[in-house]
């Protein structure tokens, strides 16, 4: 049932991206800020195969209603998902509109650079695999507070945690609610609060009957759609250039405003300090949100969590590439046509703004049926998105705040179910007031700060508390109150806030992500705070290391724990 | 206070060795993958001319794009070998231990 985690994670990183080229390339942030959009006349056979789309999940979300009875079916499908279908999912999850229109806009806009980005956002899961994967199966129920406060104390660490995990979907559902009003006024032509509130309403209704069955197959379907449109459209792109690469490239030189320039790295990496804040972020802030992490309790064991692993993270690759081709292919099929410019003016403004690349090359090759299909996927794709959310803030609030440390674990499924239930329906309106209320705002810090705050508070107690005998909850609860502070100072300081948000003249945090800076901030007053613990829970903390290091690695007792 | 069937379980010769090997395992690919990786970021940074030639004289494409194409493949790759091996002998492995421990 996590399956949405991964979807958006991914748009999360496209977003990411985005933002941080908002200044070298304004037109470029789409996904959490599309800028002013116009919109577009309304999309007949977009919204029809939408349609199909939303029907098909809603009969999934009906059959997923009678089989979700326990809390475990609500949140982790009951842990029986197979490590493919998981695979599947994840990389539904993490194969986002943001990232088929972001990244590829990019590689349309600026070349190699994009090619540079698309690679960041794929490196992180072999580390997922090889340090988190397995640990996280085999410590996990249902939550990343689960395994934060498995040996530290429960209510301190649980709420801090729980807290953590709603910070960053509650900043994420809002980037991801604009984003979807700004994409579905766009290629659909609906108004911005009407596909908001569409949006809305149907996360809630998959969420709340379907719980994590319905949204791991509305990730599964949707990575299938997207797979199979962008294999299409590369086949077609291809076929334009006799398949071969090298007269794409050759194209691309001749069409594109710098030439040859965009066959090597520009300017858009060039400063060091960037691209590894940039990198770190991507990397530990994508196995450090809420949504991701519940992903992996849904498989049976370990040994599904890796598999499941290796089968997304081989489509999410085979992807990336695809995307790569197809703006390579974009820089001359689309930036030579006049037709896809405002006033047909050929290297002036894309007709919907500088994340259209991709659309408009599906149109240019495979005509209005195949730009609907592909509208209909963006749409699917930010539906798959916001469930997978919802059901992460719904689980920190019911299982982590509700049942733990309000009940003490006295709670009983029912009313364990029914909190989740309401918490998910809060979550719902939450979204769609806060999407509406954010309608006029740019909110591409919002990208930096979940996950300079995903990298910066939940990932340093995350693998400490799995690697470190050390860590103890008064060390963790600093770290991350440090990795908290400086992350949000650091993105507040930054120029998406500071110069673009608040209208000074420069930013005063030169970095547009502060990973590299809150990330070690957090890490290092986690181990040092730790280290001067000398209270008696903290060596009681120290000691059962021992134990859950042995289940870790084993899994002995994680069956059992699945099932409470 | 520790509880004892995992005490049991550190007394096993074969959990340590599990752990060895596969903590061994982990960290080299995550090495290989991390150090892969940051260093062609710096050759991004640093030394952009390198990624920038042309594959051959006649070619169109760069060097950068089968150099960056390799990453993405190679990294998936070390997934599968993680996953041959996790999957494989250390499961075996893992599975000798619960057995041993629970019997």
């Amino acid at each position: 049932m996590s399956r949405a985690i991964g979807k958006t994670a991914g748009l999360g990183l496209g977003l990411a991206v985005v933002l941080t080229l908002a200044l070298s390339v304004p037109a470029l942030a789409a996904g959490g800020d599309l800028g002013a959009v116009d919109k577009q006349p309304v999309n007949v056979s977009a919204i029809a195969m939408f349609l199909a789309f939303v029907v098909m999940t809603l009969g999934i979300t009906y059959w997923a209603a009678s089989r979700t009875k326990s809390t475990s079916d609500f949140y982790t499908a009951g842990g029986g998902i197979t490590g493919f279908q998981n695979g599947l999912a994840i990389a539904g999850d993490y194969m986002s509109a943001a990232t088929l229109l972001g990244l590829s806009s990019l590689v349309f806009a600026k070349g190699y650079d994009g090619f540079v980005y698309t690679i960041s956002f794929f490196v992180g899961w072999p580390i997922i695999l090889f340090l988190l994967a397995e640990r996280l199966r085999n410590l996990g129920h249902f939550t990343f507070a689960d395994i934060a406060s498995y040996r530290l104390d429960q209510n301190k660490i649980r709420t801090f945690a729980a807290i953590g995990s709603l910070t960053v979907v509650c900043f994420y559902l809002i980037v991801q609610m604009v984003g979807a009003g700004q994409l579905i006024k766009l290629l659909f032509g609906l108004d911005y609060n009407v596909a908001v509130v569409v949006v809305g309403v149907l996360m809630v209704v998959y969420v709340t009957f379907g719980g994590m069955i319905a949204t791991t197959w509305v990730q599964i379907i949707k990575a299938v759609l997207l797979l199979g449109g962008g294999i299409a459209l590369t086949f077609l792109a291809l076929s334009r250039f006799g398949f071969s690469l090298e007269a794409i490239a050759k194209s691309a030189i001749a069409s594109h405003k710098d030439g040859i320039k965009i066959m090597g790295p520009g300017t858009l990496l060039a400063d060091p300090v960037s691209a590894v804040s940039l990198s770190l972020g991507l990397l530990f802030g994508t196995a450090a949100l809420p949504h991701i992490m519940m992903r992996f309790f849904t498989v049976p064991n370990a040994k599904e969590a890796r598999k499941s692993v290796f089968v997304a993270s081989g489509f999410i690759g085979f992807f990336f590439l695809l995307v790569c081709i197809l703006g390579m292919a974009a820089i001359t099929i689309v930036g030579t046509d006049p037709q896809f410019f405002e006033g047909g003016i050929v290297g002036g403004k894309l007709i919907g703004g500088g994340n259209m690349p991709v659309m408009h090359l599906a149109k240019a090759l495979g005509g209005d049926l195949f730009l609907g299909f592909l509208s209909a996927v963006a749409f699917a794709t930010i539906l798959a998105v916001v469930s997978g959310l919802a059901l992460a803030g719904a689980s920190a609030i019911a299982h982590d705040l509700y049942a733990r440390v309000i009940r003490k674990g006295t709670a009983t499924e029912r009313e364990e179910m029914r909190v989740s239930k309401m918490a998910s329906l809060v979550l719902g309106v939450l979204a769609v007031v806060l999407g509406i209320a954010f309608e006029k705002q740019n909110v591409a810090f919002l990208v930096g700060l979940t996950f300079g705050i995903a990298a910066s508070v939940n990932f340093p107690v995350l693998i400490l508390s799995m690697y470190w005998k050390g860590l103890t909850t008064r060390g963790a609860l600093a770290g991350g109150l440090a990795g908290l502070v400086s992350a949000v100072t650091m993105v507040i300081l930054s120029n998406a806030v500071w110069v673009v948000v608040l209208n000074n003249p420069a930013p005063i945090f030169p970095y547009e992500h502060p990973a590299l800076f809150s990330m070690t901030l957090a890490f290092l007053v986690t181990i040092v705070v730790s280290k001067l613990d000398g209270s008696a829970s903290a060596a009681a903390e120290r000691v059962a290391f021992d134990d859950q290091f042995v289940r870790s690695q084993t899994g002995i007792g994680a069956a059992a724990a699945s099932n409470h | 206070m520790s509880n004892p069937v995992y005490a049991r379980v550190r007394q096993n010769p074969k959990f340590h060795e599990l752990v060895k090997k596969r903590s061994r395992l982990a960290l080299g690919l995550s090495a290989i993958v991390l150090v892969s990786y940051y260093t062609f970021m710096m050759v991004v940074a640093f030394a952009p001319q390198v990624l920038r030639a042309p594959l051959s004289e006649e070619s169109a494409l760069s060097v950068g794009f089968p150099v960056g194409a390799a990453i993405i493949v190679v990294s998936w790759l070390l997934t599968g070998v993680y996953s041959h091996f996790a999957n494989g002998e250390f499961e075996t492995l893992n599975d000798e231990i619960t057995r041993e421990t629970l019997q």
